[in-house]
């Protein structure tokens, strides 16, 4: 009995000495650098759920995922009819990697998102219903054992807003600071500053807060506080 | 590069004697519009067919949307829709399935067969291919010049069936004089431009000047392609006839219960069983380059249809020919009790020809193409549950419109190997006159959200035919909701689009705005009317 329990130990070290390191690149999609401060282990953490809300979630969202998808991964965006495809490509998502599925049934909406977390890396929803409690355990499972991300972006659609029944792994909330270029009767929208704020449960509670540029052409800086030039176009609500 | 006789063709090496019958402009005629009006076929937007009147009017292959408008407005531009094609070609090869079996679909529109049984039986090569002509005439809906070539292997009767719809007349080459047929030809028959165009400026015009060169030559010039090329030049098949029957149990086999009766059920059999063929030939190191789809009805009767390929038929490629095939017959029994009543009960795939799948080379790690055969079946189970146009991909087509530059199509039409991303079409990068200033903005709403734009009065905004605001934007009310303060304001840019046309003709004055909310917005205003088209989120 003596013997076995020791033989067990040292399988158990064993089993500890020869385990394959996990290196943090498998644990994460990369995001872009002016990006990684919001996460907290820099990267999109495979097997989790963000929920992107706010003003320029849509942009925020498409430049998360451009990193992971130049880097190969496969995203499919779910129900979210107005996805501007212009600004995707703009922002770097690889079209050649990436789906677009109509809205599902509400009844096959679950079946038809897990089917998508096995099958890609990368997972944009939007739901237009309330996401039952089995279908978020469910999701929340099989994305932990593919690895793969699901990203809840909330579209101001002026439709009701529905909610998943727990709170996302990581939470980002968009501010759109100002824009430039655009004045009283002229110019044109350019770039545009975005303040991003995440909270999250896990390991992620506390507040994380990054300022970024966006620029017309779609990439994304650290930009600490909008230039004084452009103050007169600061939001106010 | 040293330049010999024309090898002679050695025995056993004897391209099979074929019939190939060519149906000009298939992807044009196949949509059934009037053959007096211009169509012109699309496909990324690129031209890839039109009937004779489009060409007349200076509309040529591959060239651009926007190209072709120019040389003929008043053309139909459609998207090409190989499922019409092909179903509309099933009455005709149905029809040719009465003078002989055997008959091998190439794609919509070609045809062939062997040659040597029906020409005995009609008596010389003449009189079947007057025969093959009539049929194929009297079962066209739209007509269409109709080309039958009789010559020694699939290549060049293939050429001598283009060559005979021209003319009007069959053209049969007679039997080992295809190299002679072939000499005068021009090299771009290959269909391979870039090696033609290399062959062409190495002074080599014609398939003659190309066969003379010693083989080996050409493989060290122009390595696996340039020796396929080569063998077609010299009147050889491109691949010596294989007669070895393909191991019985490669075939798959579909007992549905209930019956197929609907066109989506079959697409989604389809995909199973190409899935099933392709992992059995794989098993075996094998591709398959022809395949025999046969079906039997709920009353007993079995149609059969086969179809071949030039290179070998991937697994969507066949599930494509599958589900082509159903879909003709499921249209076309209906209404014909003689041939069953429209139901499907068993259907069988076997490849009637494989040869050693050469393969590609995948990732050392597996790394991408892994990724992508995960994704790409994982998608097709989206496809079963929620039908096979749900999943789409954003292609480049390019337009002034903010939601026109990327459309969304089907999956299915730009799918190519499994382990691999969409074929999309190139993104243009020439500059679209009239179009938005960047950035492209995040959101584009699927239809304009109705809006209310009201100056500081509180009156609301119009233009004027030269482009004059009636009062600066100050609040915004989106969808009926609350009134917010515009604090930026651009605009208005006027666009005036087919003004030629009464209908189509749309006048329109666009706005950038920046609201207190920070959200900025794209708007529209069209008849005194304003609509939210997209947002900067």
């Amino acid at each position: 009995m003596c013997s076995i329990l020791l033989a067990m130990t040292e399988l158990a070290t064993l089993i500890e000495a020869i385990r394959p390191t996990v290196l943090s690149g498998e644990r994460i999609h990369d995001v872009p650098e002016s990006l990684r401060p919001l996460f907290p282990l820099g990267g999109l953490a495979r097997g989790s759920r963000v929920r992107i809300g706010g003003a320029g979630s849509a942009s925020v969202c498409m430049a998360i995922v451009s990193e992971a998808s130049r880097q190969g991964s496969w995203v499919a965006v779910v129900g979210v009819g107005a996805w501007g495809w212009s600004a995707a490509a703009r922002a770097g998502l690889q079209l050649d990697r990436s789906v677009f599925i109509t809205p599902p049934p509400t009844s096959q909406w679950g079946t038809v998102v897990a089917a998508l977390v096995d099958a890609v890396d990368v997972v944009i929803v939007d739901p237009t219903h309330q996401v039952t409690a089995s279908d978020a355990r469910r999701l929340a499972a099989r994305s932990r054992e593919r690895g793969s991300v699901i990203i809840e972006v909330a579209i101001d659609d002026g439709r009701r807003r529905f909610r998943w029944p727990s709170d996302p792994d990581l939470g980002l909330m968009v501010e759109t600071v100002s824009w430039s270029g655009l004045g009283q009767g002229h110019g044109t929208l350019g770039d545009r500053w975005v303040s991003v704020v995440a909270t999250g449960r896990r390991g992620a509670t506390k507040v994380r807060r990054t300022d970024v540029l966006i620029s017309a052409s779609g990439v994304v800086v650290s930009a600490p506080t909008p230039p004084e030039a452009n103050r007169h176009l600061r939001s106010v609500g | 590069m040293t330049v010999r006789s024309t090898s002679q063709p050695v025995a056993g090496d004897l391209p099979t004697r074929t019939v190939v019958v060519w149906c000009a402009d298939w992807p044009a005629v196949a949509l059934g519009r009037p053959f007096e009006r211009p169509v012109v076929v699309m496909r990324a937007n690129r031209v890839v067919a039109t009937n004779p009147v489009a060409r007349a009017l200076g509309v040529d292959i591959g060239v651009r949307r926007r190209e072709a408008q120019r040389h003929c407005p008043e053309a139909e531009l459609i998207e090409r829709d190989p499922e019409r094609e092909a179903r509309v070609f099933e009455p005709i090869v149905g029809a040719l399935d009465q003078i002989t079996p055997r008959i091998e679909i190439v794609q919509p529109g070609t045809c062939l067969f062997p040659a040597r049984g029906p020409v005995r039986y009609f008596g010389g090569d003449g009189p079947l291919a007057e025969q093959l002509m009539s049929v194929v005439n009297a079962h066209l809906t739209t007509p269409t010049r109709v080309g039958v070539g009789i010559a020694d292997g699939a290549f060049a009767a293939t050429l001598a069936a283009r060559r005979s719809a021209a003319s009007g007349e069959p053209l049969a080459v007679p039997p080992r004089a295809t190299p002679a047929f072939l000499a005068p030809l021009p090299v771009s028959c290959l269909g391979e431009p870039e090696l033609t165009d290399v062959v062409g400026r190495l002074g080599l015009d014609t398939l003659g000047a190309f066969a003379a060169l010693e083989a080996g030559d050409v493989v060290a010039r122009f390595g696996t392609v340039g020796l396929a090329a080569h063998r077609l030049a010299r009147g050889f098949d491109l691949r010596p006839p294989h007669l070895d029957e393909p191991p019985i149990d490669l075939d798959v086999e579909y007992l549905a219960d209930p019956p197929l009766e609907r066109v989506d059920q079959a697409a989604f059999v389809a995909k199973s069983l190409a899935d099933d063929l392709h992992e059995r030939l794989g098993s075996r190191g094998l591709a398959a380059v022809a395949i025999l789809i046969e079906a039997t009805t709920t009353s007993g009767h079995v149609v059969e249809r086969r179809w071949r390929h030039d290179g070998a038929l991937t697994s969507t490629a066949v599930a494509q020919r599958v589900r082509w095939q159903l879909d003709g017959w499921l249209t076309h029994t209906q209404g014909h009790a003689s041939r069953g009543a429209g139901s499907l009960a068993r259907l069988r795939v076997c490849p009637t020809e494989v040869v050693p799948d050469t393969g590609r080379q995948m990732g050392f790690w597996g790394g991408a193409d892994a990724a992508s055969i995960r994704a790409r079946r994982g998608l097709a189970r989206v496809q079963g549950a929620l039908g096979a146009d749900a999943v789409m991909v954003a292609q480049w087509s390019g337009g002034r419109a903010v939601g026109e530059q990327y459309q969304l199509i089907s999956v299915d039409a730009v799918a190519v190997a499994e382990d691999e991303s969409f074929d999309l079409a190139p993104v243009g990068i020439e500059p679209w006159p009239g179009s938005l200033p960047e950035p492209p903005p995040a959101l584009v709403w699927p239809s304009p959200r109705p809006a209310e734009v009201v100056d500081a009065a509180g009156a609301q905004v119009r233009v004027d035919r030269r482009g004059g605001c009636s009062g600066s934007p100050a609040r915004l009310s989106v969808e009926s909701g609350a009134w917010v303060e515009i604090t930026a304001w651009s605009g208005p840019w006027m666009t005036d689009e087919r003004w030629w046309d009464a209908v189509t003709h749309r006048r329109r004055a666009r706005f950038q705005v920046f609201t207190a909310t920070g959200v900025a917005h794209l708007l529209t205003l069209e008849a005194q009317r304003w609509w939210v088209e997209a947002t900067y989120d």
